[in-house]
């Protein structure tokens, strides 16, 4: 087990792996985004409060759930590669930070969609808008930082103490609708007791959650590859994986 | 039909949350290709420098 997840961690081999995994990844992700979006948008019944407008949340909730996973795991590869010094612990964490910073993107802008009709207006400065806000712009602040250097192995180090210092944004955001009065629901499907949507809605959600989480981890391995060629100097495996 | 496309009054904000989500994903996807392919042609440049220069 341990040979194995050393020898994963030794970039030639991750670069073959994710190389022969990525389309198929990426195949199973959009498949089950397909079924998901096709439930939620045709199958799922429409709500007893907001009609067919909260069929938005097939979108927003996938969004929302990769804005976090993705900051948490780019923030962990960043440490990762901080404390060992493993290359491609760096080179993961720094293929998070465009696919994560376009889901947080979607999350909020999605979410503005959904509360004009909703709530009657497109954006209120309330606890859980304003730490996803937040969360857009430690991904657009890390993605300049490392833009500015020219030396890889800086930008890694000094993007890692950013990603690392923002993590604290994440307990903040998921938490934020139980430690403030905010105009944003409470939690529906993440609860210890059972979750409060019926079936029919739950399904095509989870499927497109997973489908998404899928599809973020096809874009990571294949950036993860491109990094892996920036930072590899020793010439002889590349040679030949490049001719 | 006419009835899905306009959910329910909701049409225009459920179609434009659906649509830009879509437009974001495909531009990962291709932003993902393009990153790959420009960090391959650098690695393929830097390697034959180096042969070049006779290291």
């Amino acid at each position: 087990m341990w040979t194995w997840f050393y020898k994963l961690a030794s970039p030639p081999h991750f670069f073959r792996i994710a190389g022969m995994l990525t389309p198929w990844v990426m195949g199973v992700a959009l498949s089950m985004i397909t079924i998901g979006i096709f439930g939620g948008l045709v199958l799922a019944p429409a709500d007893y409060q907001q009609g067919d407008g909260f069929r938005i949340i097939y979108v927003h909730v996938p969004a929302a759930w990769l804005s976090l996973f993705s900051y948490s795991l780019m923030a962990i590869a960043a440490g990762i590669g901080l404390v060992w010094r493993i290359k491609l612990a760096h080179a993961v964490a720094a293929s998070c930070a465009v696919p994560g910073a376009s889901f947080t993107f979607l999350a909020l802008a999605t979410g503005s969609i959904w509360g004009k009709p909703m709530w009657g207006t497109w954006w209120e400065w309330d606890a859980r808008l304003t730490s996803e806000l937040i969360l857009l712009f430690l991904f657009l602040g890390y993605i300049a930082l490392r833009n500015a250097f020219d030396d890889i192995s800086k930008a890694d180090r000094a993007s890692a103490v950013l990603a690392l210092v923002g993590i604290v944004n994440v307990p903040i955001i998921h938490y934020s609708v139980n430690w403030w009065n905010t105009l944003h629901q409470g939690a529906t499907v993440t609860k210890l007791s059972a979750p409060s949507i019926s079936t029919s809605m739950l399904w095509p959600l989870l499927v497109t959650a997973i489908g998404c989480t899928f599809y973020f981890a096809a874009l990571v391995m294949q950036r993860t590859r491109g990094e892996i060629l920036l930072r590899e100097r020793r010439a002889r495996w590349l040679e030949l994986e490049l001719n | 039909m006419q009835e899905f496309i306009e959910m329910g009054g909701y049409g225009a904000y459920v179609w434009s949350a659906f649509g830009l989500t879509f437009v974001v994903l495909a531009w990962n996807v291709h932003a993902a290709r393009r990153h790959f392919n420009r960090a391959r042609l650098q690695a393929k440049r830097r390697i034959q420098s180096q042969a070049g220069a006779g290291t």
